[in-house]
């Protein structure tokens, strides 16, 4: 069965819907936790250091993180490989362009591959800078991620690079996850209005409540 | 109407094609594109020049045997099929971008002409139903409810014509394979072969190199005959039971 869904078109757009619908499921739950930056260091660095100890004592310590990293690895990985497998497929399948230009699809759904290669270096220097420390600027503190958030955001470029990206994640999502409801077949005449004002409000509020902790140090709420 | 019409001419499947321009005066606003298209192939024999190659047959709209991208439209600007688009819908001293489908599945054969056998084979691969020969079965014999019924016509009106492929930016045929597999798995004479038809369509369609769904909608946008883009979630639905049902033999 494995087989069977990995060879066809559209068992590879069930895996992107699938992946897809677990990142975003962490992102929200990402995003909620980020907004607690605005209690101060004390309670976002509490909140930091329990999610290392979530699940004890039947998970042992930083078990549970590492579950999750796991899966969202596997989730990445799964993402990106059928992406670029459909990608290839659908422009050998078109390979001469007409000649009378006509405008496209709306814009979400045409920068889904741009944007997908955005999120991906995104992720990439996310994780050097506040994860490992390996591209943070000034001094990277293990365990003071408050003072790290704001040592990235009083950046001009830290702010730049991470407002960039999650405008990309807002279009990202707002195409992708009807996409993934018609993908599942879950979409029909009736649910689409629904189903599109949901994909619509994930999208506006995980990329304003992402982007409201540059804007916190920004505007020096957060310091 | 005096109309400039630029025109995709290609000597056959291995020659590299060209626009060529092409001048035609004297067109009624209530000609069919196709006349249209008659009037200056009259011409071009005239004249000694070969004349444009283009699909067509019943000019009814319903055989799906035009086709024509149209200004950048499969079809033309109109929702409905090349023949039973009229000029009335251009202006006097337009020019007029005429070009082939366009996908890697469909190869030109000359000029306007595409080769469109790969949607047979799909057909062939699971679009029929196991009934038996002889005369008519009684029509009250098999029930179908009133909403199944209206769903199976809804997709049967597909006419194999290809415009999903030719506006889909990825060269897919899922509106064409769904509209097919939704028509026949939703009736009860269907459904001895619902899951291994639905499979079997998939599996050709992607062997046929067609691309993959990236829902944008320009199929659905195109179709001469109002094939909803949710047919293919419908179609997804279907393979999904399938596959699932599949691994539990």
């Amino acid at each position: 069965m494995a087989r069977t869904v990995w060879d066809s078109s559209v068992g590879k757009k069930t895996v992107m819907a699938v992946s897809g619908l677990i990142m975003l499921l962490y992102l929200v739950a990402h995003m909620i936790g980020n907004l607690k930056i605005y209690f101060g260091a004390g309670e976002f660095n509490h909140y930091a250091h329990w999610l290392r100890t979530v699940g004890e004592p039947f998970m042992h310590y930083e078990w549970t993180l590492w579950l999750v990293r796991v899966v969202l690895v596997v989730a990445v990985v799964a993402h990106a490989t059928s992406a670029y497998q459909l990608s290839r497929r659908d422009i050998r399948a078109r390979p001469s362009k007409y000649v009378h230009k006509k405008r496209g699809a709306s814009y979400a759904t045409r920068t889904m591959r741009w944007g997908g290669i955005i999120l991906g270096l995104f992720i990439v220097w996310h994780l050097l800078d506040l994860t490992t420390g390996t591209v943070h600027p000034g001094g990277f503190q293990e365990g003071h991620p408050y003072q790290n958030v704001v040592d990235t955001f009083s950046t001009w470029y830290g702010n730049v690079v991470y407002i960039v990206a999650m405008l990309a994640l807002g279009l990202h999502i707002r195409h992708g996850f009807w996409s993934a409801a018609q993908t599942l077949g879950a979409g029909s005449r009736s649910r689409d209005r629904a189903l599109k004002t949901i994909a619509n409000v994930l999208a506006l509020l995980l990329t304003a409540g992402f982007i409201a902790v540059p804007v916190g140090v920004m505007t020096g709420v957060v310091s | 109407m005096k109309l400039t019409l630029r025109v995709w001419r290609q000597k056959n499947a291995d020659a590299d094609g060209a626009m060529s321009t092409y001048e035609v005066d004297g067109i009624s606003a209530d000609m069919s594109f196709l006349e249209m298209l008659d009037t200056l192939n009259e011409e071009l024999i005239l004249s000694g020049d070969d004349p444009v190659a283009f699909d067509h047959d019943c000019r009814e709209g319903i055989c799906g045997a035009c086709s024509l991208v149209i200004n950048g439209d499969a079809h033309g600007p109109e929702r409905t099929t090349t023949c039973q688009l009229h000029m009335r819908s251009f202006r006097d001293g337009d020019t007029i971008d005429i070009e082939p489908w366009r996908a890697a599945a469909f190869p030109v054969v000359k000029d306007l002409v595409v080769d469109r056998s790969a949607f047979d084979r799909i057909i062939q691969a699971g679009g029929y139903v196991t009934a038996p020969t002889g005369a008519a079965p009684e029509a009250h014999a098999t029930p179908v409810p009133k909403p199944d019924a209206d769903f199976a016509f809804e997709h049967a009106e597909c006419i194999g014509c290809g415009a999903c492929v030719a506006a889909c930016p990825n060269g897919a045929a899922m509106l064409f394979t769904s509209a097919k597999v939704n028509h026949l798995n939703v009736l009860p004479q269907g459904a001895p072969e619902r899951e291994t038809r639905v499979l079997d369509m998939v599996a050709r369609m992607d062997d046929e190199g067609f691309g993959g769904c990236t829902l944008t909608g320009e199929c659905a946008t195109a179709c001469p005959k109002g094939i909803p883009l949710f047919s293919i979630t419908s179609m997804n639905k279907e393979w999904l039971r399938a596959t699932r049902r599949s691994g539990k033999r």
